[in-house]
């Protein structure tokens, strides 16, 4: 079974979220990591762009496949995790760690509780198979 | 060893070199090459033996069974390829005047009508070049019949989340919204997800069917009542018509739209950057937009249709009439076939692929849909193998070489996980599948007592486990000699 940490938040499509103080962190999960392997290329969005919910923007790529991230609450990126461009594979060593997306202003401060909690998001992986 | 590598100054095999009695005296002094062409010094015995080494080392359906899910390598007669070099085909100019150029035509003008019977669509073009030209072409007219209609909203194409790759990128690359719609757990389209997807938006549904699960969609006309009930219009997506050929016309089920990947269902050469052939179909309502040239007939006389009678067209796709050649192969495989052995194929596809199923459920690989009959494929979920032995599909996939098989389609599509797709194709013969059953009855055992062999498979091969990170990142795919001399 995959790490949930339960201090994150977490979305259906396998994104987690920190609440850092100073804003919110996003990443992918290790569920996520695991079910797409080997990263080769990460492609973030562009500091100061502004996200919406639910929409993709972000890919991740692996041996097998390319997929999007989709943000998980709206707002404004404020930094992007440039050191993935030449390790990629920190997504699959510390998806919770060093292997951080991007962080974000979020537009709304109470979006944090529309999403999922550890136990949520691990009953839907187990649900997912 | 790459050819260059072999090189010795001075060895050459002048023999075979073209002789030129003449310079060419048009060509400005400037443009003139100065230093010698870097060519491999090898002698002519080198070439050939370096030449037959690497054709021995193909993996190809010439020489192994090659179940790779969803690409239906099934053997190609070798009779279309020596009827479509016929000189009357070969030697003919594209230019040249129509009634020179009758049997050609009239070749081209059969196949149209054969997919049209076979596909059930009202008319059928050829000019698309290849599987992802054809679905851009069909999605190109869908937007063409809503803005004829002054029907603009339409921004939203649905695609149900297991369909090719291609199908999103074509979308995307004719301007529309993509909007994915999930599939249930039997594999069929989530008919609530769908409803809650159509709108005044929706320009149209993209579906694979049967679809990249291996299942045939049973509410096909459920979902193409209700699209067509909200204003849009069908695709079909022709990559897995070999299940169905000659059994049931995707006409029949409801679509507007279809393209066809002829190295696919009718057995032209596969891939390797073409050419390729992706002929494009039409019910009656999308007839004035089929992308152009294509060939008309009129008192027994063959002539090209082009934009001067469809002026509504969505136009040419490529500066002639598209891939002839590998037309006319389609062309005399379906001939070979005759309209009552295209059943067949579809019979001995899903026959293969079931029987196939069955032996390998009962040797404990998990079908990941246990209650559905395969089409012409079927999928296989390692996931508790992965759990139990560590051993992935990767692992078995590889393993699968050492024992003489090309490897199934592994982690497509990616919402199943550790998943194989396996598509045996209608040619393969019963001691060829039977075989395969003991190579994965063989890696079973393998995995639950020696899972480090799959690791490290393959063993028996030249090239071992390749590196597929350093493979996507790492590319050097212009060597040049002077670079390391």
């Amino acid at each position: 079974m995959s790490k949930v940490p339960g201090d994150l938040r977490y979305t259906k499509s396998h994104e987690w979220v920190r609440d850092t103080g100073q804003g919110w962190t996003v990443g992918i999960t290790e569920h996520a990591q695991d079910l797409m392997g080997d990263m080769v290329f990460v492609e973030l969005p562009k500091v100061g762009a502004v996200v919406t919910a639910g929409k993709e923007c972000a890919v991740v790529e692996s041996v097998k496949a390319a997929s999007d991230v989709y943000a998980p609450v709206g707002g404004e990126v404020t930094a992007v995790n440039q050191a993935l461009a030449d390790k990629p594979e920190t997504l699959n060593t510390d998806p919770y760690g060093e292997g951080w997306l991007f962080t974000i202003r979020p537009a709304d401060a109470g979006a944090l509780s529309d999403l999922l909690d550890a136990a949520a998001y691990e009953a839907l992986i187990a649900a997912e198979g | 060893m790459l050819i260059f590598e072999r090189s010795k100054p001075g060895r050459t095999n002048s023999a075979h070199m073209p002789v030129v009695s003449t310079p060419p005296s048009d060509v400005p002094e400037t443009l003139l090459r100065r230093t010698p062409l870097v060519l491999p010094e090898v002698s002519e015995l080198q070439v050939v033996r370096h030449y037959t080494r690497l054709s021995q080392r193909n993996f190809a359906i010439d020489t192994h069974f090659y179940p790779l899910g969803s690409c239906t390598m099934k053997y190609n007669p070798r009779i279309a390829n020596r009827l479509a070099m016929l000189p009357g085909f070969l030697d003919r100019h594209p230019l040249a005047p129509e009634t020179t150029g009758q049997g050609m035509l009239a070749s081209l003008f059969e196949l149209q009508e054969i997919l049209r019977e076979v596909t059930g669509m009202a008319g059928v073009s050829l000019t698309p070049m290849a599987g992802a030209q054809g679905e851009f072409a069909g999605v190109a007219m869908i937007r063409a019949y809503h803005k004829g209609r002054h029907d603009e909203g339409r921004d939203q194409i649905l695609i149900p989340k297991a369909a090719h790759g291609t199908n999103p990128a074509t979308a995307a690359m004719c301007g529309y919204e993509v909007r994915e719609i999930d599939v249930d757990d039997q594999g069929d389209i989530d008919l609530a997800a769908l409803d809650a997807a159509l709108g005044p938006r929706t320009a149209g549904l993209m579906l694979t069917n049967p679809s990249t699960l291996g299942v045939f969609d049973r509410h096909i006309l459920e979902i193409a009542r209700r699209v067509h009930a909200a204003g849009g219009l069908l695709y079909y997506d022709g990559a897995n018509l070999n299940a169905i050929l000659g059994k049931v016309k995707p006409g029949d089920m409801g679509f507007d739209v279809i393209h066809l990947n002829l190295h696919k269902t009718f057995s032209t050469p596969h891939g390797g950057g073409g050419p390729g052939a992706g002929p494009v179909g039409v019910a009656e309502r999308l007839l004035p937009f089929l992308p152009v040239p294509y060939v008309g007939e009129t008192r027994g006389q063959y002539h090209w249709i082009t934009e001067k009678t469809r002026p509504q067209s969505i136009g040419r796709l490529s500066t002639f009439m598209g891939n002839t050649g590998v037309l006319l192969r389609a062309y005399v495989y379906a001939r070979v076939v005759g309209r009552e052995g295209m059943p067949r194929i579809a019979d001995y596809a899903t026959l293969n692929a079931n029987y196939l199923l069955v032996r390998l459920a009962r040797l404990g690989y998990e079908p990941a849909y246990p209650k559905r009959r395969a089409t012409h494929e079927f999928l296989l979920t390692l996931k508790t193998l992965k759990e139990r032995t560590g051993v992935t599909a990767t692992d078995v996939a590889k393993r699968l070489l050492d024992k003489g098989f090309h490897a199934p389609t592994v982690y497509f599509p990616l919402m199943v996980p550790e998943c194989l797709l396996i598509e045996p194709t209608e040619t393969e013969s019963r001691e060829e599948l039977d075989a395969f059953v003991t190579a994965m009855e063989e890696i079973w055992r393998e995995a639950h007592e020696s899972p480090e062999v799959l690791k490290a498979a393959p063993e028996r091969l030249p090239v071992r486990r390749v590196d597929e990170v350093r493979a996507a990142r790492g590319l050097d795919l212009a060597w040049r000699p002077e670079a390391r001399a």
